[in-house]
């Protein structure tokens, strides 16, 4: 505890109430948080029943092309349209919503390094936040509000306040971006006290995270040499197998190639989540690394919650590749290990409203 | 401030902020449409299938694997260039702890910006050109991104920064 005393001290200043660092690690932290959650309660709850019924309706639609009826057809991909809008727009604001958190905690550590005002960056802040949060739930209605009032023909309200979101964001990050020009301009030396810890469960973090990064860019070089273009030849010949045997009366066929379809599917499904989820952990993992100073926790926990994040971080996207081959079984692993990111997010996040907290105190005390 | 960090942490300021403006620019103006044409051009494919015009059915198909082809690209670069870009101002924030000269730090830095930037510009080209190419240019950005982050992965292995 003596350690995280010594450092608070330090760097009180820059953690100030309401001021832009404290701002950023705690709605960074908070956001990451609360997109794994969106991530775990999709792929819980919506995700598999999503896709069975996309399953369903591109049945009934081969069933339409045997008994030539093109409307049927054509209905059932309306329908197959708006279960992929669906579940593309809860995919969107899982993903937005954790970029954002990290860009937030990224923005955090960066502040040394940002020749502007303390009023500035607390309302770039303000500006990056509230972007972050706008453009996620946004996309997150876009299925629901759809075209209603809208002025425009094809873009909904939601997509226009999402896309405003994204703007804010933009601007938040090209202000950030000039004060950081402005520093390197200016030839000023920056220090920042918390890029000197080398806690243990600092090391830890820096050391998994980075592993977790190279083990993800190999998995994704993997993927695009090997797999991807067979993937797309596939879902080509799988396509137009569907029709001819459809239009040939071969139910029997023309349903195997629609489970064939379904399967191609969920490879390239897993191979992308975990290729993803490797790489945003391993991120997550460095991140956070350097904030340890920040959690207000006994060097023993804050080991326990790097732990349970690492450990987390490997479980999901192994799980998730192994999810075809295994079933739901796996798939149940890995919301597991996506669980145990988000309890070690609270974990250390706990902590470091703990030490919000005891600054503030110490602060207010005469 | 070292060379190394500067390259990186301006580096990736950029090209996240180039990353975002693809991103916004492309929300607006071609995912609304690339999505319509790839949906529309599957269903009428069933439709023409069930009509019995099968060279039609084909035809459409071939639309939708294409349409389908640019869409994952196109949504696969803006991913790309916005996580790397994140991992290259991390990294520039981290850089000091890279135990290497400051020649090869600075040489790391600039291959992991070059891998950044050429990478996922590779991968956008290949909508426009399916030749060797585009691919190559793409794989030679991969590779400089694995080589440099590799050996960033040693760098921290090997301690603290000489003299600190």
């Amino acid at each position: 505890m003596a350690s995280v005393e010594t450092t608070r001290t330090a760097e009180g200043r820059d953690f100030a109430p309401l001021g832009a660092r404290r701002m950023l690690v705690v709605g960074g932290i908070a956001l990451i948080a609360a997109g794994m959650l969106l991530g775990d309660l999709f792929a819980v709850f919506v995700l598999h029943q999503n896709a069975g019924r996309i399953g369903e309706h591109l049945t009934a639609a081969v069933d339409a092309v045997a008994a030539e009826n093109s409307q049927a057809a054509l209905q059932n991909f309306a329908a197959i349209g708006g279960r992929l809008e669906n579940r593309g727009t809860k995919v969107d604001a899982h993903a937005h919503i954790i970029a954002f958190g990290y860009l937030a905690l990224l923005l955090a550590l960066a502040q040394p390094y940002l020749a502007l005002s303390e009023g500035a960056r607390r309302h770039l802040a303000q500006v990056l936040l509230a972007g972050a949060v706008l453009l996620p739930v946004s996309v997150f209605l876009i299925h629901y509000v759809g075209l209603q009032y809208s002025p425009l023909e094809s873009i909904g309200w939601a997509s226009i306040t999402a896309d405003f979101g994204g703007l804010l964001v933009i601007v938040a990050c090209a202000g950030y971006g000039a004060g950081l020009v402005r520093h390197l301009l200016s030839g000023v030396r920056a220090a920042d006290p918390l890029l000197r810890d080398r806690s243990r469960s600092a090391r830890m973090l820096l050391a998994g995270g980075t592993l977790l990064i190279l083990a993800g860019f190999l998995h994704g070089a993997y993927y695009a040499a090997v797999d991807l273009t067979e993937h797309e030849a596939r879902e080509s010949r799988i396509l137009n197998t569907m029709v001819e045997r459809a239009a040939q009366k071969d139910l029997a066929a023309a349903h195997q190639a629609v489970a064939d379809y379904g399967m191609l599917q969920g490879e390239k499904a897993v191979a992308i989540a975990a290729h993803s989820h490797i790489i945003e952990f391993g991120l997550l993992a460095v991140l956070l690394a350097f904030l340890q100073p920040y959690v207000m926790l006994s060097e023993r926990w804050r080991q326990r919650w790097a732990a349970v994040l690492l450990a987390g971080s490997v479980v999901l996207p192994v799980f998730v590749l192994a999810e075809l081959r295994l079933g739901l079984v796996a798939g149940g692993i890995a919301d597991a290990g996506g669980l145990m990111v988000i309890l070690a997010l609270v974990g250390m996040l706990t902590g470091v409203v703990r030490y919000t907290g005891s600054l503030d105190a110490g602060k207010a005390a005469p | 401030m070292s060379a190394a960090r500067k390259l990186l942490l301006a580096g990736g300021l950029a090209l996240v902020l180039w990353s975002m403006s693809f991103g916004l620019w492309y929300a607006l103006f071609v995912e609304h449409q690339t999505l319509e044409r790839m949906g529309g051009s599957l269903a009428t494919g069933f439709a023409q299938a069930a009509e019995r015009k099968m060279d039609d059915a084909h035809a459409s198909l071939a639309i939708y694997a294409d349409t389908e082809f640019d869409y994952v690209r196109q949504v696969d670069v803006h991913s790309h260039w916005g996580g790397l870009a994140i991992l290259l101002m991390l990294l520039g924030v981290a850089f000091e702890r890279v135990r290497f000269s400051e020649r090869a730090r600075t040489a790391l830095a600039a291959m992991l910006l070059a891998g950044s930037s050429l990478f996922p510009l590779g991968v956008l080209l290949q909508t426009l050109d399916h030749g060797a190419g585009p691919k190559a240019l793409g794989a030679a950005g991969a590779a400089l991104v694995i080589t440099g982050l590799a050996a960033v992965a040693v760098g921290f292995a090997r301690g603290e920064a000489p003299g600190r």
